[in-house]
């Protein structure tokens, strides 16, 4: 060790190093809980604009013959609006919170790998502004967020005699968008189950784990399995649209079915990674605001982990009517029948946890139970959808849309608006607003059901989806409105969302370590945590460390038999 | 509910109240004849499939109301109130996670069985059928009646109670095929040639809606196709006259200069084909390079270019070489400015004079 010499009445001043300014340290960042804010934040605005995107589209969709897009720009607004919800928003924010939080509650420093966590974020800031610039040339993608080949591989809308015969970017735009968020996606799930696996506390096993850890583990290895299938996908598009081969083109040797096998085989598991942490964050928030633990903790647990094999078997339901053989579509109707049964489970596990509790209806909780009453609904149209001959007539109408609406609406974004609320506190120190969030709360509950109920109906009124607009005498008038109203009843939800942010951040009233008075490690810190997240290695001796910590009399571990 | 809820608001009865209207209203608000209705079958297989939805919904209804009863109980009566007691830690029981894992178990699979039934008892009937090739281009429909040799577009017209086999086939891009009043949907793939049937029980006073139900590019909204259902015997006196060939040259004056318009300074005949005129048959291979709808009994038609407009010869009347209103009429104002109407359709033409078009109204209509 080297001895320093100090001249006596000279001290030296050290520059203030990029890192430590204001600025530097968020950019340079490599700590979890900043990258998660980040992360937040980033979903965040993708938020706003995909809800522009969707405003857009029911403004288009409002009336019959609607003049406010034309083909081109609805078909570049509705593509978008779904990349950009799944990719820019859900996917990104979900994982912003699992980069906060589960190193917390497992009692960690940070994560197992800080360097790929924030390569991970910074490839998600770049290629949301890389697909969201198109918008720019013009040109964004069009062809649905599903991109199906062939119509993909047409470089330029381009018949014999068409009047535009110029090579398009909107795919390449897209294709490559995807490819560079795959990275991100891959390098957040490997740090995550390298993380969850090795990096918790003495004492909490894999059975005394969160289950918003669970849920993030599962999701983790869902992403390692399916974001490949997806990237191949992408690739061979790149492929046959530039360097001539022929992978989806039917004339050449080909087959476009081949696009939508290798997209659903991602597709599939990806919408189970969009929900699966959405359920952990349920899972966590009942029972803290009904003061008791989670109802059958295995049983949630390992429902999760079966979903996620599940996930797996059940891709081409999105294909019934390609024309599949009988007995392919009858296996992938009983795999999709089979996968819900753990959701059902779930569900009734919740309810349980409620039910003889003492609920206290914050914020966070009215948005966990209205997730489960809406995510309900989406599970039951679901397991309409399971059923094939039903399906070959709703199938790609807006039945379709309700449903997948109902479970990522009001599934997963009333579970995201329940995590802020729930650990905004933790991140900033303040509470949010609880008036302005019972306000939130009953107008999105209102909008969603205003905007997406009806949509069961238009398509059992043999409405298709993605058409830019619709003749005014087939009676599906009045519902299109009705739909219409509630997206801008919802937009005025996020508005009083946006202010409930701004003014709490202003002077919102101090939250405490733990105004919850809640169960897991992430709580047992100041408010925002320290860098080092926790000063001593916390012993964890059951499923809820911190309610025993703060219970000794009443502890899990002296009670329970886990 | 003798208490209020949430604190002091308003009872939900007037809440619930007002839902169920509106739940209501949805389902009367608008099923005219025009609505093209999954829920109002014309046909054994649409019945079918709408049967399964009135079995599911009893189903769905069932669990969501004892769901969400359950948690809307719950949240009355387990609310905190200032001297309820700290619940009793429960964290599990073994007995009602087995009893509420079988017994939707045994509910799914239930509706499975009903699935699998009934997709293996919507197999094509053997029999005599009526086969019809069916093509999609973006973005309308082509249908070539097989054993009948002859070829039209955007409607489709079939004998009523009887089996009409389907060869769906895509010149570019995937389509879908959907009667929702018939049949449910299947897709039309390229390389892929899928096969469908259906059948239709009544004559139609208003023809049954069709619609692409794939997203297949800019006009994916505009390739509607109509079903027209005949009695049987009408049916083949449709079918004789189909067959025709179209009158070499028509006996009106404007008409006869409308040919003349198809034939050169229009240019239509290089996309259009009609029988007895630029074709000497349905099977001329001329046909297979022109890639517009073939037009030989255009007359008798309703829809224009995959239903963007229709076709109505009452309000295109010709009267001395001129058009009497031509802006009601949708077939001038579809060759007045066909990418106006339709955008990147594949009807690029020069600007025809209102003259040229009046001539060539009257020698379609000629066209029955």
């Amino acid at each position: 060790m080297a001895t320093r010499t100090v001249v006596e009445g000279v001290t030296l001043e050290r520059r203030r190093r990029f890192s430590e300014t204001y600025f530097g340290e968020w950019v340079m960042t490599t700590d979890h809980k900043k990258l998660g804010i980040m992360y937040i934040v980033t979903a965040f605005f993708f938020f706003l604009v995909g809800g522009m995107e969707a405003l857009l589209v029911r403004t288009q969709l409002a009336v019959p013959d609607g003049k406010v897009l034309n083909a081109e720009q609805y078909n570049q607004v509705f593509t978008m609006h779904g990349t950009t919800m799944i990719f820019l928003f859900v996917m990104p924010i979900l994982v912003g919170f699992g980069n906060y939080v589960v190193p917390l509650m497992i009692g960690a420093r940070d994560m197992a790998f800080p360097r790929l966590n924030a390569f991970g974020y910074w490839i998600v800031l770049f290629g949301g502004f890389f697909l969201t610039s198109s918008f720019l040339f013009g040109q964004a993608p069009n062809a649905g967020w599903f991109s199906y080949a062939p119509l993909t591989e047409l470089t330029s809308n381009c018949g014999p005699t068409a009047v535009r015969c110029t090579p398009d970017l909107n795919m390449d735009f897209w294709a490559l968008g995807i490819l560079m968020l795959g990275i991100s996606s891959i390098s957040g799930a490997l740090n995550f189950v390298v993380t969850i696996l090795k990096l918790r506390a003495p004492g909490m096993t894999i059975n005394r784990m969160p289950l918003f850890t669970w849920m993030t583990l599962v999701t983790s290895f869902l992403l390692l399995f399916a974001i490949p299938s997806v990237t191949a996908a992408a690739l061979l598009l790149l492929l046959d649209r530039h360097l001539g081969t022929h992978f989806y083109q039917a004339g050449a040797g080909g087959d476009p079915l081949l696009w939508q096998h290798l997209f659903w085989s991602f597709g599939h598991p990806e919408v189970y990674i969009l929900i699966l942490p959405a359920f952990g964050m349920i899972s966590e928030i009942l029972p803290v605001f009904s003061r008791k633990p989670l109802f059958g903790y295995t049983f949630v647990a390992w429902s999760g982990v079966a979903i996620g094999f599940l996930s797996f078997t059940v891709w081409a339901h999105h294909m019934f009517a390609v024309g599949l053989p009988p007995v392919a579509q009858a296996f992938f109707a009983t795999s999709t029948t089979l996968i819900a049964i753990p959701t059902a489970v779930k569900i009734f596990n919740w309810v349980a946890t409620v039910y003889g509790g003492k609920l206290s209806f914050k914020v966070p909780m009215l948005f966990a139970l209205g997730f489960v009453a809406m995510f309900l609904i989406g599970g039951l149209n679901g397991v309409a959808l399971a059923v094939v001959p039903f399906d070959y007539q709703v199938t790609d109408s807006y039945f379709v849309v309700s449903h997948l609406h109902y479970v990522l609406f009001g599934g997963t974004v009333f579970a995201v608006f329940a995590g802020i609320f729930y650990w905004f506190p933790k991140m900033t120190g303040k509470l949010l607003n609880e008036r302005l969030g019972q306000i939130q709360f009953w107008l999105m509950l209102i909008g969603v059901n205003l905007t997406f109920f009806p949509m069961h109906i238009l398509g059992l009124l043999g409405m298709p989806r993605r058409i830019y607009t619709y003749p005014g005498n087939l009676g599906w008038n009045e519902l299109n409105l009705l739909a219409t109203i509630g997206a801008f009843i919802i937009a005025v939800a996020i508005l009083v969302f946006l202010w409930n942010f701004i003014i709490t951040l202003r002077s919102g009233e101090p939250a405490g370590d733990d105004p919850w008075d809640a169960f897991t490690l992430e709580w047992d810190t100041s408010s925002p945590p320290k860098p080092y997240n926790f000063l001593v290695l916390p012993v964890v001796r059951s499923r809820r460390p911190f309610y025993d910590k703060k219970n000794p009399e009443t502890a899990d571990w002296k009670t329970a038999t886990h | 509910m003798r208490m209020p809820l949430f604190r002091g608001k308003k009872p939900k009865r007037w809440g619930l109240a007002l839902t169920a209207l509106v739940f209501l209203s949805l389902f009367l608000a608008s099923c005219d004849q025009y609505t093209p209705s999954i829920l109002n079958p014309q046909g054994p297989v649409a019945s079918k499939e709408s049967g399964l939805f009135w079995f599911i919904l009893v189903v769905a209804t069932i669990v969501f109301v004892a769901v969400e009863g359950m948690l809307i109980y719950s949240i009355i009566r387990f609310r905190e109130r200032p001297n309820s007691p700290t619940p009793r830690q429960i964290h599990g029981n073994n007995t009602l996670e087995i009893a509420w894992t079988v017994a939707p178990s045994i509910f799914l699979f239930a509706v499975l069985i009903g699935t699998i039934y009934t997709m293996f008892s919507l197999a094509q009937p053997a029999g005599p059928n009526v086969e019809v090739k069916v093509v999609g281009h973006q973005w309308w429909w082509e249908f070539d009646y097989v054993h009948e040799n002859f070829v039209t577009a955007d409607e489709l017209v079939v004998p009523q109670g009887t089996t009409i086999q389907l060869d769906l086939y895509s010149s570019n891009v995937i389509h879908s095929f959907w009667i929702p009043q018939l049949t449910g949907k299947t897709d039309v793939i390229p390389g892929h040639n899928n096969h469908m049937w259906f059948e239709a029980d009544n004559v139609t006073t208003t023809p049954y809606r069709g619609e692409c139900a794939e997203f297949c590019g800019d006009q994916h909204a505009h390739m509607d196709f109509s079903v027209t259902v005949l009695p049987k015997d009408a049916y083949q006196t449709w079918v004789s006259s189909q067959q025709q060939a179209a009158a070499a040259k028509p006996t009106d004056p404007t008409a006869l200069a409308g040919q003349q318009v198809f034939l050169g300074a229009g240019g239509c005949q290089a996309c259009h084909g009609i029988v007895g005129v630029n074709l000497t048959s349905f099977n001329d291979p001329k046909a297979q390079s022109q890639i517009g709808p073939n037009l030989t009994h255009f007359g008798s038609r309703h829809l224009i270019a995959g239903g963007v407009l229709t076709w109505d010869p009452s309000t295109c009347q010709v009267v001395n070489g001129k058009l009497v209103n031509q802006n009601s009429c949708g077939l001038y104002q579809w060759l007045h400015d066909p990418q106006g109407i339709k955008p990147f359709s594949d009807m690029v033409i020069g600007q025809l004079t209102d003259t040229q078009i009046a001539q060539l109204v009257a020698y379609l209509e000629t066209l029955k």
